[in-house]
């Protein structure tokens, strides 16, 4: 009973009869070259300035690249950076699905939280986060409005670093909240109906269905935020935070009176971890991207690329004629 | 009660509105469908005459406006209480009864991050809860019964429309349905490719399985249907055998459309 399609139709099977290719003499193009020649000497310029000139003391810089604070400024950085990213990631599915809810009370809160934390300057949420054991000098664990059952000292509880992290957290998942959103809308509504018609309940279709495939659209600008907090973290002396590495450094700079050496090597440290996030973020997209054209790049009705693999998956796929001029027809 | 007389479909008074107010439209004027059980019942009409509609209130995607019905017996999607009163079912058992219902889309609406073995896996493992090493071995089972078993691990972007199709056919048979229903599957493939999906759909019919089939195949509906029903502007105009409405079609408008199609 079972059906048998024609054995594959060989892609890129062993060519026969390949004709001669045309041998005709390229454009002249004096231009690209004059171009190209120009761009080296500038970028030579360039180098040579920053080299050559001895107030930028690379010597110095080369010292404290290693040096025991510096590095420890850096393991800060990096606790920041991935432990806020990592709760506003949680904070920022949460809203895009209550934004998504079919119940006003969660839509309208959802909005609220965005519209105040992407509407509010960063660097005044760190130091509002700073000053609450001043604003709520006790926390307590009760009924709302009722009895109270433990009580804190705020300044146990909320350290200079918790402050900082939940600071960036927070602010972060409101702009997080909107790349998940535009995530969620970007999924086809078929895939949920299939799932529906299928007997998946709404939460086990946004897990297994919506959500994978939502993660294509949301790793790309979401690798973005990451890098950008790396760089925000810096912000966090307005909590104040000061072990991190701007401050670190700028501190060893301020009591040698060296400031420039000691920013370029917290920008070193800053390029150096933004090099690592680039290659974690490609495999990232690739692992997201399967069943896409095998593309970090995505996109389905995209691009040439995608055009010919789906041509090339037709031919595999061995049910049309074996003609390489055949086109997809959409 | 005798359950061998029980219809797999009985709609009855169906009206199905979109919208409110000013702009509602009426798409199913009160629809009566019955369809027998181990039978092939095809519903034809021009496009926009509310037979996809009909199709998927069948398995609740659509939540009907008034009427009633009832798959196997049992009323979609609400219950009546000891007081006769009427009570919209909780999401989880609407999910339930739909697990019992196939459905072929147009589009196939594979997903995508899955592989075609994983797509037919993936819904007897998550609502059935059987083990993964048994929905794969019965997806593979399935796959080889569509004609695709070396296709197996190819993503849905790596496979023909017409192999895409099948795999769908073969997910939604995955969930043991008694009904299958089909919305125009083959009306988004390309000529060549229509032939090995209506063959499969064949072979569904043969081994007696219940089927609700939008197309435009007039030719699949002369060879496989048992009954063959012509909607226009949200009513049934005229229904019956498909010697019958094919080759002698007493509504003008049916005349009309089939001169237009054959």
């Amino acid at each position: 009973m079972a059906l048998t399609t024609a054995p594959g139709a060989a892609v890129g099977g062993p060519p026969t009869d390949l004709p001669e290719p045309l041998n005709a003499r390229p454009v002249p193009r004096p231009g690209r070259w004059l171009s190209a020649a120009v761009m080296l000497v500038l970028a030579a310029m360039v180098v040579h300035a920053l080299v050559t000139n001895p107030n930028f003391r690379w010597d110095t810089v080369w010292l404290y690249l290693r040096d025991v604070n510096v590095v420890r400024g850096v393991g800060w950085t990096l606790v920041l950076t991935f432990g806020s990213m990592a709760i506003a990631v949680v904070l920022a599915v949460l809203l895009a699905i209550m934004r998504r809810s079919d119940n006003p009370v969660m839509r309208s809160v959802s909005w609220a939280y965005i519209w105040f934390f992407r509407g509010t300057p960063i660097y005044t949420q760190l130091v509002f986060w700073g000053l609450i054991s001043v604003l709520y000098p006790r926390l307590s664990l009760g009924v709302p409005f009722g009895p109270e059952f433990f009580v804190f000292d705020t300044r146990d509880v909320i350290t200079a670093f918790w402050a900082a992290l939940v600071g960036l957290a927070l602010n972060e998942a409101a702009y997080l909240a909107e790349i998940v959103r535009a995530g969620l809308g970007s999924v086809d509504p078929g895939q949920a109906q299939a799932a529906r018609a299928l007997g998946m309940t709404e939460p086990r279709i946004l897990r297994r269905i919506v959500l994978p495939q939502a993660m294509r659209v949301i790793v790309p600008p979401t690798g973005n935020e990451t890098i950008s907090m790396l760089k925000t973290t810096s912000l966090v002396v307005a909590v104040p935070f000061t072990l991190e590495i701007t401050y670190a450094t700028s501190a060893i700079g301020t009591r040698t009176f060296q400031p420039i050496p000691l920013l370029i090597v917290a920008a070193l440290w800053y390029l150096l971890i933004t090099s690592v996030l680039m290659v974690g973020q490609y495999y990232v997209e690739r692992y997201y991207g399967r069943g896409f054209d095998g593309g970090a790049t995505g996109g389905r009705r995209g691009g040439p690329g995608g055009r010919l693999s789906r041509q090339a998956a037709i031919r595999g796929a061995g049910t049309t004629k074996d003609d390489p001029f055949a086109e997809v027809t959409p | 009660m005798t359950t061998t007389t029980t219809p797999m479909v009985e709609a009855r008074d169906v009206h199905k509105v979109f919208g409110h107010g000013e702009g509602a439209l009426h798409v199913l004027r009160g629809v009566d469908l019955v369809v027998p059980k181990g039978s092939v019942t095809v519903v034809l009409g021009p496009s926009g005459s509310g037979k996809s509609t009909l199709l998927r209130c069948l398995n609740e995607l659509e939540q009907i406006t008034a009427g009633s019905v009832h798959v196997d017996g049992e009323l979609l999607g609400y219950r009546h209480d000891a007081k006769g009163l009427l009570h919209r079912l909780h999401p989880r058992k609407i999910a339930a009864q739909r697990s019992r219902i196939g459905m072929v889309f147009q589009r196939f609406h594979l997903f995508g991050h899955m592989t075609a073995l994983e797509n037919v896996a993936e819904a007897p493992v998550q609502v059935r809860g059987l083990s993964k090493a048994a929905a794969r071995a019965r997806a593979a089972e399935l796959l080889e019964r569509v004609g695709l078993s070396d296709r197996v691990d190819h993503y849905p972007a790596q496979l023909s429309g017409g192999q895409q199709q099948r795999v769908a056919i073969a997910r939604a048979l995955a969930m043991d349905p008694e009904l299958m229903l089909f919305d125009e599957p083959t009306s988004a493939l390309d000529p060549e490719l229509v032939g090995e999906v209506l063959a499969v759909m064949q072979d569904l019919a043969r081994s007696g399985m219940t089927m609700v089939v939008v197309t435009h195949e007039i030719g699949f509906a002369r060879e496989v249907a048992d009954h063959v029903v012509f909607m226009d502007d949200g009513v049934v105009v005229e229904q019956g055998p498909p010697a019958q409405v094919l080759d002698a079609p007493s509504e003008p408008r049916l005349r009309e459309f089939l001169a237009h199609v054959l």
